[in-house]
């Protein structure tokens, strides 16, 4: 049954939002739905292009206050 | 107050001598007891593991006996605990034993996770541990020249050590007077050279003047030992001549099999540094799955806060501060500059150009580590 986990990675600098996504899809399950919370700007576009290229699936992004959720589904 | 620290690297070393002397007068009293479980009776300063591999440090001069370096009052026993029991705030050890507390601070720290990568584990060089270290020094020392390729796990120890090791190929190559034979390509997982914004502003150029290749976007899938070829989950692949390996690492699997974290990372309080649904059990180190630095520097700086607050409990009932994300990273940068990197939950690190004095402090701070964790520094 997929899951869906949410990862905060709010106000971090190291190892940052992207490591820490790529950390967490390494323990996740094909289908399962990770939320990345991330206050640095810069994920809004580093996380599509790292997801786009390595084939899983963008499902959502959104600001709402300061913190980005990013939502991607794994798929292999 | 019974309180227990399991693990004996830098985290529970400075938990453990810096509430010896917090509670010094409640221990004499017999009203507050520490106890530490290792799994060794050594003790390893692992960042020197960088300078053995490039042929700057000797491996005995990695080691001190844990006994040594604690406080007298403390209760050090060699006995891996294989059972943790947090409902009956006791743990069971290998040699059958039980130790019962009021207070737990795990620190039970990480190990390298190569073989979760087909190929890895036998074909490339990683200097994060001894053998390790000492094998890479003697293949560097036979490397006549050729594709050098660096290569990051997620996540890793020591988020510096890709750059650091990558500025040491440069300049032993270039001492060794055979830089200009050697392709030297650095891969990372994500869109720029490192996790730090500003560490990656500061190296791109000096990794142009020095010639460096690199490529991001690159997380290690698969290396063809037969054919030399390392190749991405992204679909990319490089063909090397030596591959040099920064792995994957995991927490200890006594903490996998207790179901504490998965992966062995048991998730903790950022702030407070408690283990989520237990507030008489700290995490330090390694052992965390904050979104912080795995590095000594952010356990010395968690076990302060964890020291505090234990003590400030036994003394008045209460916690009194919180963890605020703080490291410090020195960055070795080639044979002899250094900068470094300092921030927390908030800051950003604001680098330096990298110099000479900076080196000769970390050169220094190599052999102070003794007496930084022994809580003194």
């Amino acid at each position: 049954m997929s899951e869906t986990r949410i990862i905060d990675a709010c106000n971090t600098y190291c190892p940052g939002p992207l490591m820490e996504l790529i950390t967490y899809m390494k323990q996740a399950k094909v289908g399962d739905t990770l939320e990345l919370l991330s206050t640095d700007s810069g994920t809004a576009d580093d996380v599509p292009e790292w997801i786009n290229k390595v084939g899983h699936e963008m499902v959502s992004s959104e600001k709402i206050g300061e913190v980005w959720h990013i939502k991607v589904r794994k798929s292999k | 107050m019974r309180i227990l620290v399991v693990g004996g690297g830098t985290g529970g070393t400075i938990v453990a001598n810096n509430l010896a002397r917090r509670l010094a007068t409640e221990i004499r009293a017999g009203k507050a007891r520490i106890t530490m479980l290792s799994a060794s009776d050594q003790h390893m300063y692992q960042p020197g593991l960088l300078y053995v591999a490039f042929g700057q440090m000797m491996p005995d001069e990695l080691y001190r006996d844990e006994a040594s370096l604690l406080e007298t009052s403390i209760k050090f026993h060699v006995d891996p605990v294989e059972q943790f029991e947090l409902d009956q705030n006791r743990v069971r050890t290998k040699s059958g034993k039980t130790y019962d507390y009021d207070i737990l601070v795990i620190a039970t720290g990480s190990r390298t996770m190569s073989r979760k990568i087909p190929g890895l584990e036998e074909g490339a060089e990683t200097f994060y541990t001894e053998k390790g270290a000492v094998k890479m020094f003697k293949n560097l020392r036979n490397f006549q020249g050729g594709k050098v390729a660096i290569v990051v796990g997620v996540p890793h120890k020591c988020p510096i050590a890709p750059v650091e090791a990558t500025f040491a190929l440069h300049d032993y190559f270039k001492g060794r007077g055979i830089r200009d034979k050697v392709e030297i390509k650095y891969h990372y997982p994500i869109n720029r050279i490192h996790s730090i914004e500003n560490v990656a502003i500061w190296a791109k150029p000096e990794f142009d003047r020095m010639g460096i290749k690199y490529e991001t976007l690159f997380n290690v899938d698969e290396v063809d030992v037969e054919n030399k070829v390392v190749k991405s989950m992204e679909g990319s692949e490089y063909k090397y001549d030596m591959l040099v390996s920064i792995p994957e690492h995991h927490g200890m699997e006594v903490i996998e099999k207790n179901e504490l974290g998965q992966n062995g990372w048991i998730p903790t309080d950022r702030y407070q540094l408690t283990m989520e649904g237990h507030d008489n059990v700290y995490v330090v180190g390694d052992t965390t799955n904050l979104p912080v630095s795995k590095t000594g520097s952010a356990a010395h700086f968690e076990a302060e806060v964890i020291a505090e607050n234990i003590s400030s409990i036994v003394k008045i009932g209460t916690p009194v501060t919180d963890y605020d994300g703080k490291v410090y990273c020195f960055i070795e940068a080639g044979r002899d500059k250094a900068t470094y990197a300092m921030f927390n939950y908030l800051n950003p690190p604001d680098l330096r150009a990298a110099n000479k004095p900076m080196h000769w402090f970390k050169m220094s701070y190599n052999k102070m580590y003794w007496t930084s964790v022994r809580g003194l520094l």
